[in-house]
């Protein structure tokens, strides 16, 4: 009885060893899917993503339209899709790796996983302050991160810089989202790295003293809540905005670009690099200069409201309706290279 | 033979302990600066989840069980079954549901401020006492099962005995059912506690810091590893410490059952049938009904334009993943718990019971730790294999390990072993052995004691194992989010993609469609847990 059940036991795990590539739901071409267990042959570019589905499949669709070259992609969180990436080192068959946030990509690099590109292309379509300096990876998509308030309860001139709201007269009328998450955590990097470590302190606590309520775990929550009336402004990345004023053209929250009298407003981006162990490079960087191009620089900013990386294409109505705005020009690195300061900083001020 | 699936199993959690090794300038400088800030706040919220979790659980889970196993209720039969149907939704569904439901802009105090003003009161929606109330409705039905099994087995004839003996019902309930049934009801409060140690989801849809936030922290925010492990590990100190607790708890008391013939139910009459009745309305509401309805309006308003033609797939991947795992899973169990008790010297007999214990502990790591830990160690067999083709046959293969099914059946047999373990050792320590001693005295071999008087004897403790990992392999995020191979999408990833976005209306249909899932094996559950006349 014992051996039998060992043998089954046995039989379902070969099984599953086997039984592994299935008719993959995310290839864009379903005939080659089969080719997916020997890459070295066919020429499918495989990509890690961080990126949900619904905003990277139609570009990926229209890739392979334009130039037949299928796009197979993982998707799934930051943290162990670059655990993974590491863990897998030569023997990983991802070429590309595309997140959000440069942080992430500043800990891909200096992990060691990204390799350097030099693209004329590129190197022409992304401005620096977007992109590695070695060219390890390359912003392709640009959102900002920046105040929103009730438009009928606050007026827009009382509105100027994100230090300014810690000013003692927007005392309970803030709402934050979480410091865990890596938007606010590049935010505050890039204000360590142009004020330094203890006047952003300063400025976290004083936010943190404003707070109107506990802080939310994410940013549709802040947008609604200053709707509802429970905060009257907020702190959020331009593209929430955007859905909620897509849904509803009278939709009570509007958008503030901060600090445009002195640094610009924080930008942070998504991008992608190829890896270092790419089996398909030449795919990857195809896949990475043509998203650097016009259409998907335009589809980028229609599929989620955000602004195209490349500065010659337009964003989208709805982006373009918030009016031009002047991004900080920092290198996006900071954002990852003071992550770990920014994180240690925002505990230390109790900023949850 | 235990060593070996203990081995497999204990792998992960090894690779995990061995990140101390990896004490460098970086990690210690995150410790300190762990110290001075958030550690004290942590280690405070966890207890104080875990002792609320665990209070609350008991009280609802022991009453309920208690009330529908021996009393007779208007309601009862229907009670019976649909009190364990909050098996079926995710903690971190339900947590998505309350904050919509109950948050400011939610249509409770939205209709509050209607009525009242807009300086009404109302509690904190983030507060701790928020979570526990969220974590306790959907994990209260681990203990009602395995306590309503133990009070059903029990039968009356031990209350009665009780009864008799001059008890009131009261006392009959609390000395003579309860402590018989403790070994059940201690399993289940274990079970809902490493539940609460190794959730992300709701925890972090509340924004509540716990240590498993802080180890996800460590991983994201901090890019360190290696603390992060270091900080599951503590995690795991934690769960060693509640399991030993409840073993020392359990004494050498014999639980074995007696004559289980079940005889009539206590009838209640007037106000404590009415609150009887009221009691576990109360809870189902909460618990399954509102928060199931909450789903379907939303579903209704959004979610209808999530369903597109890969529903189907996602569909037919979470079932197959379930499906694999309960069984991978259930089996590692029943020779883990069948091997223990083959004789063996005392020396062996203590290290075979260490290996089953570090075996239980994966359920308290959360998933996706466990995960790193498991592509951590394949990794590491992966290269040897590649290296060995390539010296032995010059063939340059893919991974085997890392990225397959096998990797990902195996990271949920870690996580879901004590999920297993519980039913089918209680199975087991419910044999009489006096029946065993029989059966041997009359010349049964090994094998025929296994298959004739074993496993039938076995069969509620086997069918309870299969079903709770497949329904919680069907609710599994953060591994399955990591570890899936290409197209092995399940709704669970789904949902968690919606959730993150704070997209709680486009989260509605894979939630509803995945507790509607849940439902099935919930349904056979119920079923099996009649007692047998």
């Amino acid at each position: 009885m014992l051996k039998r059940v060992l043998f089954t036991t046995l039989s379902c795990l070969i099984l599953c060893a086997c039984a592994e590539e299935r008719q993959s739901v995310d290839s864009t071409d379903d005939e080659l899917s089969a080719a997916v267990n020997i890459p070295e042959i066919s020429n499918p570019v495989i990509v890690y993503s961080s990126r949900q589905e619904y905003l990277i499949k139609p570009l990926f669709d229209r890739f392979t339209e334009e130039t037949g070259i299928e796009v197979q992609y993982q998707t799934g969180e930051e943290g162990p899709l670059i655990a993974r990436l590491q863990a897998e080192g030569e023997a990983t068959f991802a070429d590309v790796l595309y997140t959000v946030d440069a942080g992430n990509l500043w800990s891909a690099s200096d992990k060691g996983l990204l390799a350097s590109v030099d693209s004329a292309l590129l190197n022409q379509n992304i401005p620096e302050h977007l992109r590695e300096p070695q060219g390890q990876w390359f912003g392709l998509s640009v959102r900002a991160r920046t105040i929103v308030y009730a438009k009928d309860r606050v007026d827009p001139s009382e509105l100027s810089t994100y230090a300014a709201l810690t000013d003692p007269k927007w005392k309970g009328r803030l709402c934050l989202r979480t410091s865990k998450e890596v938007y606010n955590i590049s935010l505050v990097a890039t204000m360590i790295e142009r004020l330094g470590e203890e006047t952003t302190q300063n400025i976290v606590e004083g936010w943190v003293e404003n707070l109107a309520a506990p802080v939310f775990s994410s940013d549709t929550l802040v947008i609604e809540a200053i709707a509802a009336g429970q905060c009257d402004v907020g702190l959020v990345n331009s593209y929430y905005l955007g859905r909620k004023q897509v849904d509803d053209e009278n939709y009570p929250v509007a958008l503030y670009w901060a600090n445009q009298d002195s640094s610009g407003t924080h930008v942070n981006i998504s991008g992608a690099g190829i890896t270092r162990y790419a089996k398909n490079p030449e795919g990857a960087q195809r896949l990475l200069e043509w998203l650097s191009t016009e259409e998907p620089q335009r589809m980028f900013s229609e599929l989620n409201l955000e602004i195209p990386a490349n500065p010659t294409v337009p964003s989208a109505e709805q982006v373009a309706a918030w009016g031009d705005f002047i991004q900080d020009n920092i290198n996006v690195e900071a954002a990852g290279r003071l992550q770990a300061d920014a994180v240690m900083l925002m505990d230390r001020a109790d900023y949850r | 033979m235990s060593y070996l699936i203990a081995a497999v199993v204990v792998l992960p959690i090894l690779v995990i302990l061995i990140q101390w090794g990896t004490v460098g300038n970086g990690e210690q400088a995150i410790w300190q600066h762990l110290f001075d800030t958030k550690l004290d706040r942590l280690l405070l919220n966890t207890l104080i989840l875990m002792l609320g979790v665990g209070f609350g659980v008991m009280l609802v889970g022991v009453g309920l069980a208690w009330l529908t196993s021996v009393c007779a209720f208007p309601g009862r039969n229907f009670f019976e079954w649909a009190l364990m149907l909050p098996l079926a939704i995710p903690t971190y569904v339900m947590a998505f549901v309350f904050l919509g439901l109950m948050s400011y802009t939610g249509p409770v105090q939205t209709v509050l401020r209607s009525w009242f003003g807009n300086e009404v009161y109302f509690p904190n929606v983030q507060a701790s006492g928020a979570v526990i109330l969220v974590l306790s409705l959907v994990l209260y039905p681990y203990v009602y099962m395995l306590a309503r099994s133990a009070f059903l087995t029990q039968g009356r004839s031990m209350m009665d005995a009780g009864r008799i003996l001059g008890k009131t019902s009261w006392q009959a309930f609390f000395k003579v059912a309860v402590p018989i049934a403790r070994p059940a009801i201690v399993a289940g409060i274990a079970l809902a506690l490493m539940e609460t140690l190794a959730d992300f989801g709701a925890v972090s849809i509340f924004n509540y810091d716990t240590f498993t936030t802080a180890i996800y922290s460590a991983w994201y925010g901090l890019f360190n590893l290696a603390v992060a492990a270091q900080l599951a590990s503590l995690l795991l100190l934690f769960v060693a410490l509640v399991l030993f607790a409840e073993q020392k708890g359990r004494k050498k008391a014999r639980y074995t059952q007696h004559n289980s013939r079940n005889s009539q139910l206590y009838k209640l009459k007037g106000w404590q049938a009415l609150a009887a009745t009221g009691f576990c309305s109360l809870i189902l509401l909460l618990a399954f009904i509102l928060p199931f309805f909450q789903l379907l309006i939303w579903c209704f308003e959004i979610g209808v334009e999530e369903l597109d033609s890969r529903y189907l797939g996602f569909l037919l991947n979470t079932l197959g993943l379930g499906l694999i795992a309960a069984v991978v899973t259930t089996l590692f169990a029943l020779l883990l718990a069948y091997v223990k008790r083959l004789p063996a010297g005392i020396v062996e007999k203590r290290w075979q019971n260490i290996a089953i214990r570090i075996s239980t502990l994966g359920y308290a790591l959360p998933g996706s730790v466990l995960a790193v830990g498991i592509i951590l160690s394949f990794t590491f067999l992966d290269q040897a294999i590649l290296g060995a083709a390539q010296s032995f046959f010059g063939l340059s293969i893919r991974p085997v390990l890392v990225g397959s099914l096998f990797a990902l059946v195996l990271a949920y047999s870690t996580r879901f072993m004590a999920v297993a373990f519980a039913p089918v050792e209680s199975g087991f320590e419910r044999i009489n052995p006096k029946i065993i001693e029989a059966a041997k005295s009359l010349g049964a071999s090994p094998a025929r004691l296994l298959q004739q008087i074993y496993v039938p004897l076995l069969k509620p403790g086997l069918l309870t194992a299969l079903i709770i990992v497949f329904v919680d392999v069907m609710k599994e995020m953060p591994a399955t989010l990591i570890m899936r191979p290409f197209g092995w999408d399940t709704l669970a990833v789904r949902i968690y993609q919606m959730t993150a976005e704070g997209q709680w209306e486009r989260a509605a249909l894979p939630a509803v469609t995945l507790i509607l899932l849940g439902l099935i094996p919930v349904y056979l559950l119920i079923r099996n847990s009649r007692p047998v006349r």
